[in-house]
């Protein structure tokens, strides 16, 4: 097992390696630092000084990959790439474009992204589940006909409408909850309600029809028959055998994303007016700050690349027959 | 007589709709009474895994019992509710199943379930886990299902089917899956249980040979009737409908070797049949108007000897048409030099361990195998599944890199070969695989399927040669031509298997591949199968390496056999000598758990304890030994060198010469 841990960590280099170099050339060759700083100063009046000024205020005025102009070591360090790039390695990702330290916002981003995304996955999977369990025992009903419908109804409708219309009918109409906003400590609770609320529901119809599936997959199998022949009861079968089965697919699907979950929700965030890691990008884009969008990038696939691993040991802890080696 | 313990009466199981029910069990009525085994048999889809999953009401969703009774004991099964049916499923009636891999539930342990099976204690568990003969119960309570071999699982179901102590215990083709030796430890064990418990067993399987040394009745099943039922013995003196007998004339045998094997005609009737007269009417010899026209009814021959047919007493009928003798002469010539030369073939697979996944050991799939195989010569490679025998066929057509030895054909030695070099060679040997429904692609049309290699290997590189040659081998198998053009999935398992065939010959090879090519057929089937191969043989000169477990087609079809255990080859001779006069005492075991049907030829099993033990840790000395009823200390010390007896006999055990006077 300590082996393998330790090989799969290594795997994970080369692959680091290669969408820092990915992105260095998309952020550095594609956009050139001269357009970057067009773009910042605006498209009117751009004077080669104001871009000039612009660069070395910001650390852009390095060669990209080779600096002939000092000796040594610095040869190498002293270029966009090293500061920009290879320092992501070591997580120190720099100032941002309005001079802030993106590592620092980081780090007190996640918090809020973490306080809605948790919520969401928790009490999402435990809707979810029963419900789904709840359709498999009545499958082939008119309750299960139906759920079809309202199921594939609600998975159509796009992310945006409940969002808006959950704002309109329980802030606005109902006043339940605030609209929008965030506050410190426990007081940032009522702004949690709605859109936890709103993310578990967005996501019933599509995780209720998958885990269904996995559920009647799972019941046709020729152990079920052999726990019915045993004289046990629907639900136990149901909650012992089908469950214990089907929760592997379950869980390893929830265990790639756990990683994710500290980068926080782009639309959610932006909509409730969360300050966290989502809506820290959104703004980023549209603000045209590549070094945070380059940040963010970069994290996902750490993040992404950890939550891949995590699922590979998961499915080692809960399925008896996969040992790893 | 007393009263039946199960009585099925007028049991009806149709399949879909209301509106278009599909009768799959058409009224059937069967009794076993206590401590009983009734045998229900019959070739696939004839409707009786269904009839056994109907008494126990766990149909699947699409079938449902719209008519008869079935009571068990004083209980009426159909009128209970499903509450009350679970208090009887498990404790009063309780059921294994033909595939312990899949029975099991895979992230429990087995103690867990069998616990769950009656909420036993934990050394009930044990108590049960020994009374199967588990070895180290203890421990083995811990393990899951797939850290067990198949016989364990399958004896951890019996088990979990005894946990309830049931009055009737419903077996559906509880063996199959098993090899011959592990087959015949299960079915000691079935029988000794019933001896120990009273409890009545009704075992469906389709192998006449184990329904003859288990079975006290049996029932035979066909397109949802039961035709025939008669006590064991009985039966096999005089089946006495014609389809019984037909399925008796089919199996294979040593007796067998200068006919052709008696075949049905057709084949089983799609369920949406609308039946007037006899539903064997279409595929009777012995038909005639009345059977086309009406029902036959249900006639004793004797008090306990029934079946479905008009002429059930009409002695003529049971004169059965002489098999017509085979043109020409079996005895294929003995060509001098081999067409294929194995000599001392190795296989290994490495063990790989630690970080830089050094190699830390090697599985010896393959051990130093010497084989020789003549044109028209049919060599057959027997042993149990593990042994590695599917390995040497593909390491023969080079699917695999041996680790050492040679494969020479003709002189070249084709594991030294390039690929390049090789490409020209492909052509001369090709292969059949065990299941033709996997074996196809299932996107491409059957003439695609067949063309495929003559076009990969630029032997018909024009469309209308490739046509042409595909119709003609359509016609050689027995298909009709204008198969080509429809896709594999729209034939039957037997016709799929023709196909492979006319697929392999193609490419007009010299040497046959057979890879279990029966043994997930029919034996009615079979019987087809095995027919058409002799007479290709004997068309086409082709030679056979005909790997299978199943030692009667050994005994009809092949010219020598080598027998294999644990990568090497104990014994290898003609296959006359061999099955009547075997050395080795492995052979003699695998003979033995051969389940016959004539009572006078059987011989008591030679009950080998234990399984085949893993490549991975051979033990010591001859690998047999630990399991060997001959044994001595001298055989944990070295591996028996090949000794010769007499023509073509090779065997590799110390005690060669002594064994042969303790048999017989």
């Amino acid at each position: 097992m300590g082996v393998y841990v330790l090989r799969r960590l290594l795997y994970a280099v080369p692959i680091l390696i290669g969408v820092n170099l990915l992105t260095f050339v998309l952020f550095f060759v594609v956009n050139a630092p001269d357009d970057m700083a067009r773009m910042q100063l605006g498209e009117k009046r751009v004077t080669p000084e104001a871009v000039q000024l612009w660069k070395q205020a910001h650390g852009y005025d390095k060669p990209l990959l080779f600096n002939a102009t000092t000796t040594g070591i610095a040869q190498f360090t002293d270029t966009i790439f090293f500061d920009k790039s290879v320092r992501l390695f070591a997580f120190q990702f720099g100032a941002s474009d309005d001079g802030r330290n993106i590592g620092a916002d980081i780090a007190q981003r996640m918090w809020p992204s973490l306080a809605i995304a948790l919520p969401v996955l928790i009490v999402g999977l435990a809707v979810n589940i029963s419900v789904a369990l709840g359709l498999a025992l009545l499958r082939a009903t008119y309750v299960d006909i139906g759920s079809v419908v309202v199921l594939v109804a609600l998975l159509s409708i796009s992310g945006l409408f409940y969002i808006i219309g959950g704002q309109f009918v329980l802030s606005k109409l109902l006043h339940l909850a605030p609209i929008s906003g965030y506050d410190t400590g426990l007081n940032a609770l009522k702004f949690l309600v709605l859109p936890v609320l709103i993310g578990v529901i967005s996501g019933i119809g599509a995780g209720t029809r998958w885990y269904r599936t996995l559920f009647l997959e799972e019941i046709s199998k020729d152990y079920v028959r052999t726990a019915r022949a045993k004289g046990l009861s629907e639900t136990r079968v149901l909650v012992r055998h089908v469950l214990g089965n089907a929760l592997i697919p379950i869980l390893t699907g929830v265990v790639v994303v756990l990683p994710l979950l500290f980068m926080g929700s782009l639309l959610t965030e932006s909509f409730f007016g969360i300050p966290g890691l989502g809506s820290y990008t959104i703004d980023a884009i549209s603000n045209q700050d590549f070094a945070i969008v380059r940040s963010m990038v970069f994290l996902g696939a750490v993040l992404y690349i950890l939550g891949l691993i995590l699922t590979d040991f998961s499915y080692a802890l809960v399925d008896p027959r996969i040992r790893l080696q | 007589m007393t009263a039946p313990l199960l009585d099925i009466a007028g049991l009806t199981v149709n399949l879909g709709s209301a509106s278009a029910p599909l009768p799959v069990v058409a009224g059937i009525d069967l009794t076993v009474h206590a401590g009983e085994t009734l045998a229900l048999v019959g070739e696939s889809g004839c409707g009786k895994s269904l009839t056994a999953l109907a008494l126990m009401r766990l149909l699947p969703p699409a079938a449902r019992i719209t008519a008869g009774t079935v009571r068990l004991g004083e209980t009426d099964l159909l009128h209970l509710t499903e509450a009350e049916m679970r208090r009887v499923r498990g404790s009063q009636m309780a059921m294994i199943f033909q595939e312990p891999q899949t029975a099991l539930n895979p992230v429990l342990t087995v103690g867990a379930q069998i616990a769950e099976a009656g909420s036993l204690s934990a050394t009930r568990v044990i108590e049960l886990l020994q009374a199967v003969g588990i070895p180290d119960s203890v421990l083995r309570v811990h393990d899951y299902p797939h850290q067990l071999s198949g016989g364990m699982k399958q004896r951890v179901m019996i088990a979990l089917a005894l946990a309830g102590n049931p009055q009737l215990l419903i077996a559906d083709e509880p063996t199959t899956a098993l090899d011959v030796t592990i087959q015949a430890q299960v079915l000691r064990l079935l029988k000794r249980l019933q001896h120990e418990t009273g409890m009545a067993l009704l075992l469906i399987t389709h192998d006449l040979g184990v329904v003859a040394e288990t079975a006290n009745r049996l029932a035979v099943m066909y397109a949802g009737q039961i035709v025939e039922t008669a006590p064991v013995a009985d039966f096999f003196a005089a089946p006495a409908h014609p389809y019984s007998r037909r399925l008796l004339e089919s199996l294979p045998s040593a007796a067998q070797r200068e006919q052709r094997l008696a075949t049905i005609a057709g084949r089983v009737p799609p369920l949406k049949t609308l039946f007037i007269g006899c539903r064997f009417a279409d595929r009777c010899q012995m038909a005639r108007e009345i059977c086309h026209t009406t029902p036959p009814p249900w006639q004793m021959r004797n008090a306990e000897h029934g079946a479905r047919c008009h002429f059930v007493d009409d002695h003529r009928q049971l004169v059965v048409e002489s098999c017509q003798l085979a043109v020409g002469s079996w005895q294929s010539e003995i060509a001098p030099a081999p067409l294929l030369r194995v000599a001392d073939l190795q296989v290994h697979f490495p063990i790989q361990r630690g970080l830089l996944r050094r190699t830390v050991g090697q599985i010896k799939a393959v051990d130093g195998v010497t084989l020789d195989l003549h044109a028209g010569q049919t060599l057959a490679l027997v042993g149990e599944s593990g042994c590695g025998k599917t390995t040497i066929g593909r390491a023969i057509l080079q699917l695999l890199a041996p680790t050492g030895g040679t494969i020479c054909y003709g002189e070249h030695n084709l594991s030294a070969l390039t690929q390049r070099q090789l490409r020209p060679l492909r052509k001369e040997i090709q292969i059949i695989f065990q299941d033709p429904y996997a074996a196809m692609n299932p996107r491409l049309l059957v003439g695609d399927v067949i063309g495929e290699g003559l076009l990969a290997l630029g032997l018909a590189p024009r469309r209308a040669d490739r046509e042409r040659r595909v119709a003609e081998l359509l016609t050689l198998v027995g298909l009709d031509a204008a198969a080509a053009n429809r896709y594999p999935h729209e034939f039957s398992g037997g016709q799929r298997q023709r196909i492979c065939i006319a697929r392999a010959l193609a490419v007009e090879p010299r040497i046959l591949i057979c890879d279990e090519p029966t043994s997930a057929l029919d034996v009615s089937v079979q019987a087809q199968i095995l027919n058409l191969l002799k007479d290709l043989q004997q068309r086409l000169g082709l030679a056979y390496l005909f790997i299978t477990h199943n030692v009667s087609v050994v005994a009809y079809l092949a010219d020598a056999v080598a027998v294999m255990y644990l990568g090497r080859i104990v014994e290898q001779g003609a296959v006359t000598d061999l099955l009547t006069d075997s050395r080795h005492p492995y052979t003699r075991a695998l003979l033995s758990a051969v389940p016959v049907i004539d009572s006078t030829q059987r011989r008591s099993v030679i009950q080998l304890d234990g399984e085949m033990p893993s490549p991975r840790q051979p033990p010591p000395g001859c690998h047999f030994h630990p399991r060997c009823p001959d044994a001595e200390p001298d055989c944990a010390r070295a591996y028996p060198e090949m000794q010769q007896f007499g023509a073509g006999r090779l065997v590799r055990c110390f005690r060669a010469d002594l064994s042969c006077q303790t048999d017989n």
